[in-house]
């Protein structure tokens, strides 16, 4: 039977901004400040577990570094530019430059000593 | 510092959520430490988070997907009020009553504590796979499989997990190439049969990885005939790897028994060399490693901690 997400009780809402191939560019050049991208889909497990990290992340660096999300499935493009072949792949760009590539999900603690020269 | 808790569950796999389940029912309030966010299955949910469809889980007539199977368990244990943390576990002291567990900064302390901690796959300890994890080589074929439409696979293994693994790319990949050290597989006969029916599935027996190729990104392997010691080279864009488990027992060197390869020794139901210290699950089993045995020990050890607990004084030092 294959997965519904509609019906999925892990079926995931985040609250970050989803950037797709049509706006990315634009969000993403036009930022004043770093800009994390977290390159996920629906079907990946540790994705989803990384999602709430992310959210508590983004509130605690508002203002410093934006959190945002890319959704592979729906923003082939974009995933094919920046040679994504693994998810999470979290990307931070700086000027819209990509600086750091982190790839595969990551505890909290680890994520914030990694984005520590970002802030 | 908090009042030590009567039940810790470190780990929620099948094992940690079916004793957090117990636990709860049975007034104990446990706490779940239930892990950090990795790609490996040393995460919350467990290997079953890096799984499809789950078809030997007794209840499910039709299968579940391995997540949702362990986002179910949560929830059930969360209703009868189990606790969790998502925090992994870094330092333990089962040397005195109450045990105390850290977590970053933090201690915990709990008068029973139920390991719970699970396996990870192993790797084949190559350099190149250092460089070319995240760019080809995956420890996650539900997460990756999809960046190798219409390309060649490579999975290294060959029990249930490779072989689940391999079943699931042909979704993705043109073709799959099954690498195996031996002549003949060790997966369940349905899985298989499942494998050799399908077109898209090739063997390369008696052969093992001598190194991932690739500049950048993979772009083959280097198999090695264990027989003749020839080499040769296998052009393909992904590479799974699925050759066995070690189970996730650093933290517990030094205080918990066990064996040779690091799993948990337990004795009389789940208990360990450690009075009040229960071990369930993968982390204490090379043998079964089913997420319904896993269950089913995860019941044993809250059962044997909740008698054990009614047998201990409470006294000013651990209530």
């Amino acid at each position: 039977m294959p997965a519904d997400p509609r019906r999925d009780p892990a079926a995931m809402e985040s609250t970050l901004t989803a950037l797709t191939d049509a706006t990315f560019e634009e969000e993403i050049n036009g930022s004043d400040e770093p800009v994390l991208v977290d390159f996920w889909a629906e079907w990946c497990g540790p994705c989803k577990l990384l999602n709430p990290i992310l959210e508590d992340l983004a509130s605690e660096y508002d203002g410093r570094l934006r959190i945002v999300k890319v959704d592979v499935d729906e923003s082939p493009d974009v995933a094919r530019r920046y040679e994504i072949m693994s998810i999470p792949t979290l990307v931070v760009f700086q000027e819209g430059v990509a600086k750091k590539r982190l790839i595969g999900a990551k505890g909290k603690g680890q994520l914030a000593q990694e984005l520590a020269e970002f802030l | 510092m908090a009042d030590p808790r009567d039940v810790l569950i470190i780990g929620s796999g099948p094992a940690g959520h079916t004793a957090a389940l117990y636990t709860a029912r049975a007034n104990l309030h446990p706490l779940v430490l239930e892990g950090e966010p990795s790609s490996t299955s040393d995460q919350p949910g467990g290997q079953l988070m890096l799984t499809t469809d789950v078809e030997n889980y007794p209840g499910f007539v039709d299968g579940v997907q391995g997540p949702e199977l362990m986002t179910i368990f949560k929830e059930q244990a969360a209703r009868f009020g189990a606790e969790y943390l998502t925090v992994k576990a870094s330092k333990v002291d089962f040397s005195v009553q109450p045990f105390s567990v850290w977590a970053d900064d933090d201690e915990y302390r709990a008068r029973a504590v139920i390991v719970a901690t699970g396996a990870r796959s192993l790797m084949l300890g190559l350099e190149s796979e250092r460089r070319l994890l995240g760019y080809g080589l995956s420890t996650c074929a539900t997460c990756d499989g999809f960046f190798h439409r219409g390309e060649k696979i490579a999975v290294v293994g060959g029990g249930d997990s490779a072989i689940e693994e391999a079943i699931f790319l042909t979704r993705f990949a043109d073709k799959v190439t099954v690498v195996h050290r031996r002549d003949a597989l060790r997966a369940s006969k349905i899985m298989q049969d499942r494998a050799f029916a399908n077109a898209k599935i090739e063997f390369r027996w008696n052969s093992v990885v001598d190194e991932i190729l690739g500049d950048g990104k993979v772009s083959g392997v280097r198999l090695r005939d264990v027989s003749s010691g020839e080499q040769s080279d296998l052009g393909v864009s992904g590479v799974f790897v699925a050759i066995g488990h070690v189970p996730n027992t650093d933290v517990f060197r030094g205080q918990l028994d066990m064996d040779d390869n690091g799993y948990i020794l337990t004795h009389a139901g789940s208990r360990t060399n450690i009075e009040g210290v229960f071990a369930a699950g993968d982390v204490q089993d090379h043998v079964y490693r089913q997420a319904v045995t896993a269950a089913g020990s995860g019941c044993m050890a809250a059962i044997d901690a909740e008698r054990w607990l009614e047998t201990q004084p409470r006294t000013p030092a651990n209530w």
